[in-house]
């Protein structure tokens, strides 16, 4: 039924650890090549960790699934090199509109902030992102990826884990330091190690279809609570790429999957929705249960849970493939360094206990959502459907109205990793936030300051008073410290003349539109300290390099409890 | 024990006007109608007080069915 995707076909291909006499071994092994294993392959690539991806199937997701990406995720897929692919072919939106039974309730503008490189969040089918990023990686080196490659058995020991794979060839073994699983929600590894993912099940189905249509509806979020079209459930409509929509209806926990997944069934309730003149082909349909759940631990010795294996949320303000592209970053900068010794094994504990606050903030979001969508009990409706009519003519109430909120990178505002202000800044920017981005002049060309951070540590600092021989000495003394870039942000054009304080380790960005020094108010004088992974670790109104120094050992896991 | 911020002192203009305001909006309707507007009335309200910690004090007074 997919007309608009052909979904490519990746070759089987024999490896030399096939033929190898001995059982080959490599630092990293991945197991699953959906939206976060493969990322994290290029991610660990990019830090100079190579790696094996294993995926069993022979091609991208079969069905959209995931559809909407948030600015977030496209700022962590231009380190990656595939944002520009992706916002081009996906659909850039901004608006909503929220309907109750025969009504709009009200629009919305989500107005994000101008002056950012990538938009608020695109549209764009699950397999174009997944087969972005596969052309990605055939284009780099330091990636295997091994399609019809399918884990049978695993052995995971202290220091190293043995894994059995099952290929059209017959079997083979590997070894590998680290295993990362994201082999998805229904996780055979997981099952395998005798693991649990823990939380709900919510009492209702859903059926999620994509049609083409001719018919154009504007590039909006539609969101119906209790429509005429399908009494007493939500509907929503949502434009992607290739005139392609996708379809949530609401089935209650009632519904046969088996039977509403039939198209003779699917038909007449797209029609009653978009109207019977409305011509429409259906690409693809599914009905869901919707789950909440996540693992105690997503790090078990040296085999690591990422995706939906390790967290998994309800779709409602799209979490679970930004949720997982969030891990994938916050895992691969700390796994490079731990495995180059530049920082202890105890730092991965950092990376369960970051994301658990993030899959927490997330299964949170998403179940107030379904419950907001599927009311529990009588006053629960009443109170949903009083806030519905409010909203019309209320303001106030539309902030209560939830048919999901929209994914935003995880704060991890009590990480021991973080070093504390020294002094108080303006803004809405806090220690363990992901960096915003501005615009910024490099090298004379119009650039943007995310594009500075990323893949190394880095330091921020304005350099307007760089004539201080103080200063001078400092800059001095960071370019002594090793895995730190040094950004020097100033009001002026880079200097002609600039003198041996600059050199291959140091970038003059210049502040095009003061925009750096306002969202950091970063004054002269004034530094920031960000991760690998873009998060800011540390900010000073009168930094040392000493204390960047010691700030970046803190990032790196050197004070937690558990390395001394 | 917290600073309370939900004031339990007398506050209204009016006591005897507005109860009789409160219970003459009821007057004619239906149990499931008075239903409904008692919950606008809390969304209403509970919006014009706005602190979080104000609200919970409230919240937790009126959950306390059983020990006036």
């Amino acid at each position: 039924m997919q007309q608009t995707y052909t979904n490519p076909i990746y070759d089987y291909v024999r490896s030399d650890d096939q033929d190898a006499e001995a059982r080959q071994h490599h630092p990293v092994i991945i197991v699953g090549a959906g939206p976060c294993g493969l990322a994290a392959g290029i991610d660990l690539a990019l830090q100079g960790t190579p790696s094996v991806i294993i995926d069993d199937n022979n091609t991208v997701s079969v069905g959209s699934r995931a559809i909407c990406f948030s600015k977030r995720t496209l700022e962590v897929m231009d380190r990656y090199g595939c944002a520009d692919r992706m916002v081009k072919k996906g659909i850039t939106w901004k608006r909503g509109k929220v309907f109750f039974q025969n009504e709009l309730t009200y629009d919305f503008d989500l107005l994000p902030e101008t002056d950012h490189k990538l938009p608020a969040f695109i549209n764009l089918q699950q397999y174009y992102f997944e087969e972005y990023l596969v052309d990605r990686i055939a284009d780099m080196e330091g990636v295997d990826l091994r399609w019809e490659n399918k884990v049978i058995e695993i052995d995971n020991q202290e220091t190293v884990t043995h894994i059995t794979v099952a290929t059209p060839e017959g079997n083979y073994t590997i070894s590998c330091d680290y295993l990362l699983v994201a082999d998805g929600a229904n996780s055979n590894i997981r099952t395998q190690l005798g693991l649990e993912s823990k939380g709900q099940v919510f009492q209702d189905r859903f059926l999620i279809a994509d049609v083409v249509m001719k018919a154009n509806f504007p590039t909006e979020r539609w969101f119906w609570f209790d429509p005429p079209f399908h009494r007493n459930q939500s509907a929503l409509l949502h434009r992607q790429a290739d005139n392609v929509w996708r379809i949530d209806l609401q089935l209650g926990w009632d519904a046969d999957p088996e039977e509403e997944k039939k198209e003779h069934n699917i038909r007449p309730r797209l029609e009653a929705m978009l109207g019977k003149d409305v011509e429409f082909d259906l690409e693809w349909a599914s009905v869901y249960t919707f789950q909440c759940r996540k693992m105690d631990n997503f790090v078990h010795g040296r085999v690591i849970f990422m995706g939906d294996a390790a967290h998994q949320v309800s779709p409602f303000g799209a979490r679970g493939a930004n949720g997982g592209i969030q891990s994938v970053e916050n895992l691969a900068w700390k796994l490079s360094r731990i495995l180059r010794n530049e920082a202890l094994p105890s730092l991965l504990q950092t990376y369960n206990t970051e994301r658990q606050e993030g899959a927490t903030e997330n299964i949170t979001n998403s179940t107030r959502a379904t419950d907001f969508i599927t009311p529990k009990n009588r006053i629960s409706r009443i109170f949903r459907d009083e806030t519905l009519r409010l909203a019309k003519k209320n303001p106030f109430a539309r902030t209560l109205v939830n048919s999901g909120r929209l994914s935003t990178p995880c704060i991890y505002q009590s990480s021991p990793l973080n070093t504390s202000d020294d002094a108080h800044f303006q803004g809405k920017l806090t220690v363990g936030a992901a960096a915003h981005d501005a615009p910024a002049q490099i090298n004379g060309h119009d650039d943007w300051l995310l594009k500075q951070l990323g893949n190394c540590f880095v330091a921020m600092i304005n350099v307007d008073l760089i004539d201080q021989p103080s200063l001078q000495l400092e800059l001095q003394a960071l370019k002594e410290i090793n895995d730190l870039r040094i950004l020097l942000v100033s009001s002026q054009l880079e200097p002609t003349d600039l003198n041996e304080t600059y050199n291959e380790r140091c970038h003059w960005v210049f502040d095009t539109k003061g925009l750096i020094v306002e969202r950091y108010d970063l004054q002269p004088g004034n530094a920031y300290l960000f991760r690998p992974d873009q998060i800011i670790s540390a900010r000073w109104k009168h930094f040392t390099a000493a204390a960047i120094n010691k700030a970046k050992k803190k990032a790196l896991g050197f004070t937690l409890e558990s390395a001394a | 024990m917290k600073p309370t911020h939900l004031n339990i002192n007398p506050n209204f203009s009016d006591p005897d006007t507005f109860y009789a305001a409160l219970t003459n909006i009821h007057r004619d309707l239906d149990r499931e109608q008075s239903e409904r507007v008692n919950a606008r009335l809390v969304l209403l309200l509970a919006n014009h007080i706005g602190d979080l910690g104000t609200l919970e004090e409230a919240l937790s007074i009126a959950s306390e069915l059983s020990n006036d």
